[in-house]
């Protein structure tokens, strides 16, 4: 179905002329495209650099410089709360990329994110060093397996760059070469989000098995440093969380500079008519593979910010249910937004906290009804609200 | 046996110390404390001498005392004497007199000890004159064959007049005779071993074939080792054969409970293009359903309980029906066009049915008994038993199959189902009523996965969970086989389980399932829309 919110739809192809050379503007046909829209309107640069500056010297101030007992001190809990949902905010933001943008609704992206919070774990299970509880070399769980020699895909997890490697390169040879052969044979649809959901399935029990090498049920925890600062002290936290807020920035900035391209527009044109795109000359593969591992690194990145605020990574975070959550986080914030997916997460896993916390019987009804009713009665999510009020008030 | 009153000599019992006249048997040793008294001691040798004792003297104190021990109820004081557990009262073991059981501990044995009382207990029961204590005897010492007990095998199997006991009693003999001095002997009991086409009889001939270590053979005799030889073989072509039909069956098994799962699924995404995400569910209403139905049976009529499955199959059906036609009705009519979101709906409908499960019936998996007619097995070859569940649940697979099959191709409905699958609007234009076959259609879907339930619950655990284990597998079984044909999602079904199964022995379950994906992905590249594809313009939809 075509998303109101896309303005940049592909409906003003010229006659005749090679839709890639960039050159129609000059030879003297007029393709009436519509310019390309800027990055960030100007209130919009305001409140983010506004937001930016916020953030940026208020968290460090309420964090670390404010005593304890004052109501405006950020608490540990609170802190690593928020850093949390700004992971999931990434990862959201990186689901709206394909589904929102590209109409690929991917039941993957659990993986995709925990393969990056994997990543990162490996780096800091090693850097537990001779902390753990049996003080050797490998980490305890291989001590526990009787395992004497780390397994090749350990080579080099000390060091942190070539962990930070690992996140990005991951996801994106394992998204791409999945995406490879899916979109080469035009799976699409339902039946792509079946086959990814039943990827993250089987991927799941694979990091289930202890012989996997990925401490199997209980996967990676008990941190003790990154980079030779405790993990747990509070400027540690700060700038973790920091860090968090920056990456979500970029990856806003730079999913919205996508979205606005020339690049971005064929994609959104996969989405509202991958055959008629095919018919005007474009091969839709590169397209849908670019967008597919972009989305997939976006989420590695994001599981591997989360892994080390959270303390713990596990299987449990690849599980089907889970990927398809990331897909009620866009599906409420509004798909094809770019925004809609940060708001989406923050209230979706923001009422899981209120719900477990006070009613825990009750939040999967609460869940179920999210699933049922946004699709029925808010199509558009919570940005179509915010859409229809403004064009109401421009109307008025 | 006769029996004489005997005045014992004056003995002290415990602390009880008191002159006793008991009654005791006339045999070839009389039981004496002393005999049995290493029993309470910790030395496994004395045990063993003093078992062989109670084994040597057929009276009836022995023998009581030898099923004692055999079923761990023999106790030992610190004094030495031992004792009988007899429901809350315990004897001496020699007297018979009711003491009191201060203190005493049970008599340990080790698993050598454990098998010469029983092999005992089973060889003095040897020539009962109870044909059925023969025959519990006779397999009793099959399973585990005492060369002690050769003298009592022999003598029985001179006398034996049942022509089914001698027979076993022949290999009886066979197992015990195998390194008797008389080549001619050895031969026959090679053959006759070798004849009794069980998989445990390898222990008993692969030693005859091996080697010394100066590199002579054990056995001797040329055609004796030919024939242990021949045995052998024939084992392992018996142990090959079993394996393939194991995984074979095991496979249609499998392939048959995913069968049920998937043809519902086939037939509400062929329709309405939706993919429900909330199909497991409706396997768990039916096998609740079941539950249900079979606890109403247990306490209202425990007498036809049996027959529970009679009402459970109906049952299962219209309670997943039911649901089904309400979440279509109320729910995923107003989203048709829109697949990716009915998705994430029917999502959150499986959590609402999910939790809502948890909170009625717990989250704690549910009991489901079989009919009595179900429980046990057929045994084709010694090492493969087909439970009768399993069978039973593959002819319901593919009763449900011919059902399905003769709703969509015989009746009304089943023709608009197949039109409107075809293409929508020509069948609206020609007055079908779309919206009604759609939730027709749906519930009838709903419902065959329900019975997919009720099936379930015959061999597996009932929970709250228990849709999300099948859920993935018949998506891709319904990946596999297309859309919109029954063929293809029987073909699926069946295809996936004995793939997974074969797979299965060589590289575990999880591998398997990672290996099956793999599989499917590669196969939609040369068949993007399954085995059976429907042709024409209504595949590009």
């Amino acid at each position: 179905m075509t998303s109101a919110t896309s303005s940049a739809s592909v409906t003003t192809s010229g006659s005749g002329t090679p839709p890639d050379t960039g050159r129609a503007t000059q030879s003297g046909f007029a393709l009436g495209l519509p310019p390309r829209p800027a990055l960030l309107t100007r209130p919009a640069w305001i409140a983010l650099i506004a937001l930016i500056i916020a953030i940026g010297l208020g968290v460090p101030l309420s964090a670390l410089v404010l005593p304890e007992t004052s109501a405006f001190h950020l608490s540990a809990y609170m802190m690593t709360l928020t850093g949390k949902f700004m992971c999931y905010a990434i990862a959201a933001l990186a689901l709206d990329l394909v589904w929102g943008y590209c109409g690929i609704l991917s039941l993957g992206h659990a993986l995709f994110f925990a393969l990056g919070g994997y990543a990162i774990g490996m780096y800091l299970m090693r850097s537990i060093g001779h902390q753990g509880v049996y003080q050797s070399d490998l980490p305890d769980f291989m001590v526990f397996l009787n395992w004497h020699a780390l397994p090749w895909y350990w080579e080099g997890t000390q060091h942190l760059w070539y962990a930070l490697v690992l996140v990005v390169m991951v996801p994106a040879v394992i998204a791409w070469v999945f995406g490879f052969f899916t979109f080469r044979s035009r799976v699409k649809g339902v039946y792509l989000s079946i086959i990814t959901q039943a990827m993250t399935f089987a991927a799941m029990l694979l990091f289930y098995r202890n012989e996997t090498g990925f401490g199997g049920n209980n996967g990676f925890t008990d941190f003790k440093t990154i980079g030779s600062f405790p993990i747990t002290h509070p400027g540690t936290r700060t700038a973790l969380f920091l860090i968090t807020f920056a990456v979500l920035v970029l990856a806003f900035l730079g999913a919205r500079a996508i979205v606005t391209s020339k690049l971005g527009r064929v994609v959104t044109g996969v989405r509202d008519g991958e055959t008629r795109l095919m018919f005007l000359g474009y091969s839709p593969l590169g397209y849908k593979l670019f967008i597919w591992t972009v989305s997939a690194i976006l989420c590695g990145i994001a599981g591997a910010l989360y892994v080390p605020q959270v303390g713990i990574i596990n299987p449990g975070e690849m599980s089907p249910g889970n990927s398809i959550e990331m897909a009620i986080w866009v599906a409420v914030g509004g798909r094809g937004t770019l925004i809609g997916p940060i708001i989406g997460a923050f209230a979706v896993n923001g009422a899981k906290s209120f719900f477990t916390a006070n009613f825990p019987e009750y939040w999967l009804f609460f869940l179920g009804l999210i699933f049922v009713l946004v699709p029925l009665l808010l199509p558009h999510g919570i940005m179509g609200l915010v859409e229809l009020a403004m064009r109401r008030r421009k109307r008025s | 046996m006769a029996f004489s009153i005997l005045r014992l000599t004056r003995r002290s019992i415990g602390k009880l110390g008191i002159a006793l006249i008991v009654i005791a048997p006339l045999a070839a040793f009389a039981l004496t404390p002393a005999d049995i008294a290493p029993l309470a001691g910790d030395d496994f040798d004395a045990k063993s001498a003093a078992i062989d004792k109670l084994i040597a003297s057929h009276d009836a104190p022995s023998q009581a005392l030898l099923k004692a021990l055999s079923e761990d109820n023999a106790l030992t004081t610190d004094s030495g004497e031992v004792l009988i557990q007899d429901g809350d009262a315990t004897k001496d073991a020699i007297t018979g007199k009711t003491v009191a059981a201060d203190g005493a501990q049970p008599v340990t044995l080790n698993n050598m000890l454990r098998s010469k009382v029983s092999g005992a207990l089973s060889g003095s029961q040897l020539d009962s004159i109870d044909l059925e204590t023969r025959r519990a005897a006779i397999n009793a010492l099959l399973q585990n064959p005492d060369p002690s007990m050769k003298p009592l095998i022999d003598a029985q199997r001179a006398k034996e007049t049942d022509p089914g006991l001698k027979k076993k009693l022949d290999t009886l003999w066979a197992m015990t005779a195998l390194h008797n001095s008389d080549p001619a002997t050895r031969l026959e009991a090679v053959q006759l071993v070798a004849a009794r086409h069980d998989l445990d009889m390898n222990e008993l001939l692969r030693p005859l074939i091996a080697k010394k270590p100066d590199g002579t053979f054990v056995e001797s005799d040329d055609r004796v080792r030919a024939a242990a030889q021949a045995g052998i073989d024939e084992l392992d072509a018996i142990q090959r054969r079993s394996a393939i039909a194991g995984t074979l069956f095991a496979g249609l098994s499998l392939g048959s409970v995913l069968l049920l799962a998937a043809l519902g699924l086939a037939i509400t995404y062929g329709l309405i293009g939706v993919i429900n995400m909330a199909h497991g569910e409706f396997l768990m209403i039916g096998a609740y359903a079941t539950y249900v139905v079979q606890n109403l049976f247990q306490r209202y009529a425990p007498g036809a309980f049996d027959w529970y499955p009679l009402l459970a199959v109906p049952a299962s059906f219209a309670a997943a029906a039911v649901v089904g036609m309400a979440l279509e009705r109320l729910v995923l009519k107003h989203l048709y066009g829109r697949p990716l979101e009915t998705l994430l709906t029917t999502f959150g409908v499986s959590l609402i049915l999910i939790q809502a499960t948890r909170m009625i019936f717990g989250a704690q998996n549910v009991q489901v008994s079989n009919p009595a007619w179900m429980s046990g097995g057929v045994t084709v070859l010694p090492s493969l038993i087909l439970p009768y569940n399993r069978l039973a649940i593959l002819a319901f697979s593919l009763i449900v199959v011919g059902i399905a099959w003769a709703v969509l191709t015989k009746t009304r409905l089943g023709l608009f189902v197949r039109a409107v699958t075809q293409n929508r609007r020509m069948a609206a234009c020609v007055g079908v009523k779309t919206a009604r076959v759609d939730s027709y259609a749906f519930a009838f879907g709903a419902g065959i996965a329900g019975l997919g339930g009720c099936a379930l619950s015959q061999i597996g655990n009932v929970g709250p969970d228990l849709g999300q284990s099948y859920i993935i597998d018949s998506f891709m079984a319904v990946v596999l086989g297309g859309v919109g044909q029954l063929a293809g999602t029987v073909i699926g079904g069946f295809g996936l389980g004995l793939i997974s199964k074969a797979i299965e022995p060589f590289w575990g379950a999880v591998l398997a399932k990672i290996a099956v994906l793999v599989l499917i992905v590669l196969f939609i590249q040369k068949r993007p829309q399954g085995m059976f594809a429907l042709k024409g313009r209504s595949a590009e939809a």
